[in-house]
């Protein structure tokens, strides 16, 4: 059950899961401590119930802790089963206004089933999905009004000019003679399609005909754009040019964009959601998924003059827990236990000695190192539908990293 | 403009640069003609055998003579030719994926359903009307019943209606264009087989029911002149019942 109160969109909680706060809106701690200053006993059964009520109190003393969060897409506990096949196993996640969220995940993953259940080409097998608060199985003209969807393969009448086509897509989608005047123009500015629409879009190079496609679901201006893989095909000046678009467009639409292209993800979106064979596997920033996973801190150390033993004794020090050579004999890679920052002791030890310090960073693992540490680590506990007889225990560990993260 | 006349003007526009539309119109219009012209020489043919026998100008009925065979000619003609303007409408949007855009926008599937028949229709009718040149010619040279020209035309645009919307079913059910010709041509020629095994059962229930179901004691009807209401309820069900059922195959491949 959703509710909005006092300006916030709260959710009724059933199950107090500790990630569900993300809600609400709250961090971990600001919500341990309006418990503790009510006096509730933590992760209770009635604790949503009372925390409804008590959180508008906590809200109203604590507006400059609390960001108000409305979510313009949701998507509770959605599965969708082709046959005995199943595509989607109890997928839960939100975006919220304004934000970019990337889909990631290898092909057949599930993130273009997704994407169509949300744009309500098809219907899921169970759950419920929303967006801009209607509901996509109930209210689906409302939400098709709200939202522009790109598909993988853009949806292009090859006998048509990028004009007519325009039109056509802005009338299909309600608009007015003189608003798709507008509109259309633009549209045509927004994605560079000036020098080729009066051409017949058969006659189009590929990048042109997905920027056509882009177009489309520009055209009625809609809050929620859903983009399946939008830079497919476009040559890498296009690419920035794409990926500036979206960006400047994030700041009143809500996007979500499904790519493979890990680069895209950290270049252009808030929140990243990596789903595979069908199940969500993380959810977070970027930044706080490589950093969640990294199992130690890895460091690069550089120096100008080193000694023979040198990493040896590196390996002696407090916290350090291995070192690795680097590929000249002037640098190595140093592990230490995470959540203890070494590079004080580092550079006082390396100045102390003498060795001449050059150059010390953190080194952070890229989104790849996260998407195939995921994906591999999934791929290990099986990929046959009776290894999880039940779905939403197996990505328990994950709710609770998203917590702790 | 409606989301309907956005899509009407799109469908018109597609059909209108299609190259088989041009293609099933010349050939429909050059085989009505020639049909039409055969039927008249035969006419002309027995004119002058009367005069031979009879020594005077024989009163001759045209109706009977030429346009009756012409209707009845035009109704095999039709059984092919529509399938081939049909296969497009659906399977080709699934083809090419574009169908995507129809049901991600805010139409629903019986206006996207509507629309695409009333685009095969009206070209239909643009070709249909233009084989009114035939009365329109003779009429100068000859005198004949234009009531029974009227519900002539009445039962091809009825029998037309119907075949489209059979097109439009197959056209649905699958993505191959070559599939929904073949498969609308298929239940259109079984819809009319389903006659002849009723007349070969003769005046039992089941013959009677098979009769009714195929349109060919329909169409006889309209083309002889007799307009009843059950024929033109026929028609209009049957037609329904295809845009209906193919309403059905597109909301159940959504789920696919």
């Amino acid at each position: 059950m959703q509710h909005d109160l006092a300006g916030f969109r709260f959710w009724e909680f059933d199950r107090a899961a500790p990630w569900d706060i993300r809600w609400v809106g709250l961090d971990e701690h600001f919500l341990t401590s309006v418990l503790k200053e009510r006096q509730y006993p933590v992760h209770t059964p009635h604790v949503c119930c009372m925390l409804q009520r008590d959180l508008v109190g906590a809200f109203t003393e604590h507006t400059s802790i609390a960001r108000p969060h409305v979510s313009m897409i949701t998507v509770q506990h959605i599965s969708k089963r082709y046959g005995t096949h199943t595509a989607l196993r109890d997928v839960t996640f939100h975006v919220d206004k304004g934000e970019i969220l990337a889909f990631l995940g290898p092909n057949g993953a599930g993130k273009t089933t997704t994407m169509r259940i949300l744009a309500c080409a098809m219907p899921p097998s169970e759950g419920r999905a929303t967006v801009a608060g209607f509901a996509c199985l109930e209210q689906p003209v409302e939400v098709k009004r709200r939202l522009g969807y790109l598909p993988e393969t853009p949806p292009l009448y090859q006998e048509l000019t990028v004009d007519e086509y325009l039109t056509f897509a802005g009338r299909l989608k309600g608009l007015t003679s003189q608003r798709l005047a507008s509109r259309k123009a633009n549209v045509i500015d927004q994605v560079e399609l000036g020098d080729v629409h009066h051409r017949v879009i058969g006659h189009l190079s590929r990048g042109y005909r997905q920027r056509v496609g882009l177009a489309q679901a520009l055209i009625h201006d809609p809050p929620v754009l859903i983009l399946d893989e939008p830079t497919v095909g476009l040559d890498p000046k296009q690419i920035i040019a794409i990926r500036t678009l979206i960006k400047s467009l994030a700041t009143s639409h809500t996007i979500i964009l499904s790519t493979h292209v890990l680069s895209e993800a950290t270049a252009v979106c808030d929140r990243v959601v990596i789903i595979h064979q069908g199940r969500i596997v993380a959810e977070d920033t970027p930044e706080q998924l490589s950093a969640r996973l990294r199992q130690s801190e890895t460091m690069s150390l550089t120096v100008k003059q080193p000694t023979p033993d040198w990493q040896e004794r590196l390996k002696m020090l407090p916290g350090v827990l291995n070192v690795f050579p680097g590929s000249t004999p002037h640098t190595c890679t140093i592990d230490c236990h995470l959540q203890q920052d070494l590079r004080d002791t580092l550079s006082q030890f390396v100045v102390s000695q003498g060795y001449g310090l050059l150059e010390l960073k953190p080194l952070s693992l890229s989104l790849e190192d996260v998407f195939l540490q995921l994906t591999q680590q999934d791929e290990t506990l099986g990929t046959d539908a009776s290894d999880y007889p039940d779905p939403s225990s197996s990505s328990q560990p994950y709710q609770r990293e998203r917590t702790s993260a | 403009m409606t989301p309907f006349h956005a899509m009407l003007a799109k469908e018109l526009r597609c059909l209108g640069v299609s190259p088989v539309v041009y293609v099933v119109g010349a050939i429909f219009l050059f085989v009505s003609g020639l049909i039409a012209y055969l039927m008249v020489a035969n006419a002309g043919q027995q004119a002058v055998r009367l005069l031979q026998i009879q020594n005077t100008y024989p009163p001759l009925n045209l109706n009977a003579l030429v346009f009756r065979p012409l209707f009845y000619s035009l109704e095999f003609v039709l059984m092919f030719l529509l399938p081939v303007l049909t296969m497009r409408v659906l399977a080709e949007e699934r083809k090419l994926l574009t169908f995507e855009l129809l049901l991600t926008s805010p139409i629903g599937i019986n206006e996207i359903i509507s629309a695409k028949y009333m685009s095969v229709l009206l070209v239909y009718l643009g070709l249909l009307s233009l084989t009114g040149l035939t009365p329109l010619l003779l009429s100068f040279s000859s005198s004949f019943h234009w009531g029974g020209i009227a519900t002539g035309y009445m039962a091809l645009v009825l029998q037309g209606g119907l075949f489209l919307a059979c097109g439009v079913l197959a056209s649905a059910m699958t993505d191959n264009q070559v599939v929904a010709a073949f498969l609308s041509f298929g239940i259109i020629l079984v819809t009319g087989l389903i006659g002849e095994l009723g007349s070969v059962l003769g005046d039992t229930t089941i013959g009677h029911i098979l009769s009714s179901i195929s349109f060919r004691e329909h169409y006889d009807r309209l083309v002889r002149g007799l307009v009843e209401a059950r024929d033109v309820v026929y028609y209009l069900s049957g037609i329904v019942l295809m845009l209906f059922t193919a309403h059905r195959v597109v909301d159940a491949h959504r789920w696919q």
